[in-house]
């Protein structure tokens, strides 16, 4: 039979990456968080760091990624991840150093922690997970819960009169000198996934020159915490988040930022 | 037409979420009317028309796809 032949190994064109460990993921169904796992798994793999790559776990729905990325990780106290990759960079300069955080960790209680390291301008890649809710804690209003969108704790949806205006943190720290890379991408598509990782890549590539924080925002879906199915939640995703966190470079290198730092292009 | 395209599925690690089905740009995924182990439907191939492009791979949260291309 010809299909018993195309399951070859000299056939094989895709399979999981050896930067992540065999252990099954514990997110939920559709959940953004194991592509994005992935892809910056396989940005390290494709520069061949692995042995030279330390992660800094945070708190919240991603904690456990120490387990699933096959590279030497500290786990940080709530939103002190680029705290702690600060200090393990100083002291290990020749190290690639990443934080992987969503946004309860980061826009929210890390916020201070976010804003400085980027000031200061440490070598750091910041991975950003943004899915505009507390997912891990049972789906409470973030700090980027979109105007209107309904969370456990805004149930008639969020008045900015009274709970504030979503904060877009990833185009806050673009302002700051310090900043060298920030682009937003997301991974509930082939093609912006392919992105995602690109972006990562890149990310990496420039921690070796020195030059600067990098951030990359990853825009991602909480089917469980939004109440809807992981097709739906892409679609509202799609329709609703990105109008408001528009995917595309926020700051290039050379460029500066890109539509004045005002949104994604 | 020959397949030129093939794909190894983990049904157990599976969580049917159906990103992969929305990824596949043959409509080779459906959804399995059995359950696995953890309950969850999983992604089943459904026809010979895979052309090994791994775009299911590649969305796949749970990376649970295997991809084959004659190359």
């Amino acid at each position: 039979m010809a299909e018993q032949s195309i399951i070859s190994p000299e056939n094989l064109v895709y399979k999981k990456t050896e930067v992540m460990t065999d252990r099954e993921l514990h997110y939920c169904p559709g959940c953004g968080h194991g592509t994005a796992h992935r892809m910056l798994a396989e940005a390290i793999d494709e520069l061949g760091i692995q042995s030279e790559t330390i992660g800094v776990a945070p708190v919240g729905c991603s904690v456990l990624a120490y387990y699933y990325l096959n590279v030497d990780m500290q786990e940080a106290a709530h939103g002190r991840a680029p705290a702690v990759a600060t200090g393990i960079k100083r002291v290990l300069p020749e190290k690639y150093v990443f934080t992987y955080q969503g946004d309860g960790d980061l826009a929210a209680i890390g916020t201070s922690e976010t804003i400085h390291a980027c000031n200061r301008g440490e070598n750091i890649l910041i991975v950003f997970i943004n899915n505009g809710i507390y997912g891990m804690t049972g789906g409470q209003m973030a700090p980027t819960t979109l105007p209107g969108m309904k969370s456990s704790t805004c149930p008639m949806g969020r008045d900015v009169k009274t709970m504030g205006n979503p904060l877009k943190i990833t185009e806050l720290v673009a302002q700051l000198p310090g900043t060298y890379y920030v682009t937003r991408q997301s991974v509930h598509t082939p093609g912006n996934a392919r992105k995602a990782r690109r972006a990562m890549k890149k990310a990496l590539e420039y921690q070796k020159e020195n030059k600067g924080t990098c951030l990359v925002e990853v825009v991602s879906n909480c089917p469980s915490g939004w109440k809807m199915n992981p097709v739906d939640s892409n679609k509202w995703m799609e329709e609703n988040m990105f109008p408001f966190y528009p995917l595309g470079d926020i700051k290039v290198p050379g460029k500066g930022l890109v539509n004045g730092g005002k949104d994604g292009r | 037409m020959a397949a030129k395209g093939d794909i190894i599925i983990d049904i157990e690690r599976c969580k049917g979420c159906q990103v992969c089905l929305d990824a596949c740009p043959k409509d080779v995924l459906e959804m399995s009317k059995k359950v696995n182990a953890k309950g969850y439907q999983y992604t089943v191939k459904v026809n010979s028309d895979c052309t090994g492009c791994a775009n299911c791979a590649i969305v796949c949260p749970d990376a649970v796809i295997k991809v084959y291309r004659v190359k």
